[in-house]
């Protein structure tokens, strides 16, 4: 599903003499179909990185990123689209389309994937229900709150079930009893089935949901189970 | 819960933000000013091809030859010197008529010259025939050779020679309309692909959030091209409308060049003088304002896009 092979990324400094600035260094790791993990680690330890290197919006300066069975450096660029409408992606600053409504933001995936619209609405309608967001239909990402877009933004990410999901501090923002209700749709979408890596600072959350988890230090994988 | 409020996606869904980003008031109007420029040079194209064609075909076909002293007898003592001329002129090779003016086409020729009637001039003043080839090749020269020696004092003039140089002139000035042309498409093509980088820089957020849910580089591009080629349709409309009356104004100007009288602008009288592909210029203007608007986003997009990962 997801490998690592002694994978590094570093970027070059823009000067002829300025040193390359080391954001992860050799890190290996394999995650099976089906699998959760937690992705741990200080501030600046490479765990946005890592997973925009899953997400293929970021290729390694070293070693060999595997995803869904595409290798980031052989993969051919036609294949990609279909590959990313596999992954869903919680931003950490959500990445919202200001100039769409809370309905369109989360229908986006599954119009891009060609869903019947009929369906679509369906779908979504239900996911905004879910979420509590039944009343912001319409609304503009402007319009809502933090923890509503980030609401949204999670809604989004997870509406075409995706085979791997990466969420980058999901519930940073959010309230205890809605950051719980995140958790558990995660864990819900891992037990039907898809991989689910989320990265973290919460270490009660963590507590509350103990699973196995990866943990960096410095661009260093310093702990896998 | 009313459906009103749920944006089923409509035809016109707009994903990328493009009816901002891509506005609808620079790109229609330099297209339109593009248009109005190509709508000139496609007339002065066709207008100079009418031209050609008629200073080859009319004047470049035509000969005068010059009697004097016609009513005199000629050599053989047949006849005038006049019919002498007439008769060799229409055996020879090529020559399909040979008339001889009256003396009131004389009279109406030369009086801007001599500003007298022919009948009190002290001087003799010469018959003239104006002869019509019938594009057979003749060979003047011998032609000239023959009417001298058989009525001596007979010139002929070749009118070829001039007729020639304006038929260059003319292929310049078509040329220069077929430069004029490829600039302005160019142009065009220019203007719409600095409007695309404007908008893929004001949408640039917006088109990776979309890419990196899964999006095709046709189908972002697509996006693009359509807008952009929606704007250029309403440029090139526009600029082909206000083309129309400034290109049959000059090629009613123009039109005695090519022998052709316009006694008055009217509607019926443009009918039928200015040929079809005028009246096509604001169809056609618009098309190909919109091709060069799609094709010339598709490349700009889709050559940025090949350089995400």
């Amino acid at each position: 599903m997801v490998r690592f092979e002694s994978v590094s990324l570093s970027y070059r400094g823009s000067g002829a003499r300025s040193a390359s600035l080391d954001v992860l260094l050799d890190v290996n790791f394999d995650l099976a179909d089906g699998s959760f993990r937690w992705l741990l680690g200080p501030s600046g330890s490479g765990k946005t990185t890592l997973l925009r290197l899953m997400n293929m919006s970021l290729r390694p300066t070293g070693g060999e990123v595997i995803v869904l069975g595409a290798p980031s450096g052989s993969v051919r660029r036609s294949v990609m689209p279909r590959l990313r409408r596999q992954i869903g992606v919680i931003f950490q600053d959500f990445r919202l389309l200001p100039h769409l409504s809370a309905f369109d933001n989360v229908a986006l995936p599954l119009r891009l994937g060609g869903r019947p619209e009929g369906q679509v609405r369906a779908d979504v309608m239900e996911m905004l229900r879910w979420m509590g967001l039944t009343a912001k239909l319409v609304s503009m990402p402007e319009d809502l709150s933090g923890g509503e877009r980030q609401r949204v933004a999670i809604a989004r990410a997870v509406i075409s079930r995706p085979r791997l999901l990466l969420a980058d501090e999901p519930t940073a923002g959010l309230d205890t009893i809605q950051s719980e209700r995140v958790i558990h749709l995660l864990r819900e979408l891992h037990r039907l089935g898809s991989t689910v890596i989320i990265a973290t600072h919460n270490e009660a959350q963590v507590d509350r949901h103990p699973g196995p988890a990866l943990v960096l230090s410095q661009g260093t994988l310093v702990e896998s189970s | 819960m009313s459906f009103r409020i749920i944006s089923l996606r409509p035809a016109r869904f707009d994903e990328l933000g493009l009816r901002r980003a891509l506005a609808d008031r620079m790109v229609p109007f330099l297209v339109a000013a593009m248009a109005f420029l190509a709508a000139l040079a496609v007339a002065g194209w066709m207008g100079a091809a009418v031209l050609t064609r008629n200073w080859e075909g009319g004047a470049g076909s035509t000969l005068t030859v010059q009697v004097p002293r016609p009513g005199e007898q000629d050599a053989a003592g047949s006849g005038t010197r006049l019919s002498a001329v007439q008769s060799l002129l229409l055996a020879a090779p090529g020559v399909a008529t040979a008339r001889a003016l009256s003396d009131a086409e004389l009279n109406t020729l030369l009086r801007p010259w001599l500003g007298a009637d022919m009948k009190d001039l002290a001087v003799p003043v010469p018959a003239v025939i104006a002869v019509h080839m019938n594009g057979e090749l003749a060979d003047l020269p011998r032609l000239a050779a023959k009417l001298a020696e058989s009525v001596p004092g007979t010139i002929l003039e070749d009118h070829a020679a001039w007729a020639g140089r304006l038929g260059t002139l003319a292929r310049s000035l078509q040329l220069c309309s077929g430069l004029v042309l490829l600039i302005v498409t160019l142009v065009t093509a220019a203007v719409i692909s600095v409007a695309t980088r404007s908008g893929l820089a004001a949408r640039r957020e917006a088109v990776l959030i979309v890419y990196q849910l899964g999006a095709t580089d046709g189908y972002i591009a697509q996006r693009f091209a359509s807008r952009a080629a929606a704007l250029a349709l309403a440029g090139g409309a526009i600029g082909g409308v206000f083309a129309l009356p400034v290109v049959f104004t000059l090629t009613a100007l123009a039109a005695p060049l090519a022998g052709v009288q316009v006694p008055m602008m009217t509607a019926k009288a443009a009918y039928s003088f200015l040929p079809l592909p005028f009246w096509l210029l604001p169809v056609i203007l618009p098309v190909a304002a919109a091709l060069i608007g799609y094709l010339t986003t598709q490349v700009t997009m889709r050559r940025w896009l090949r350089q995400l990962p």
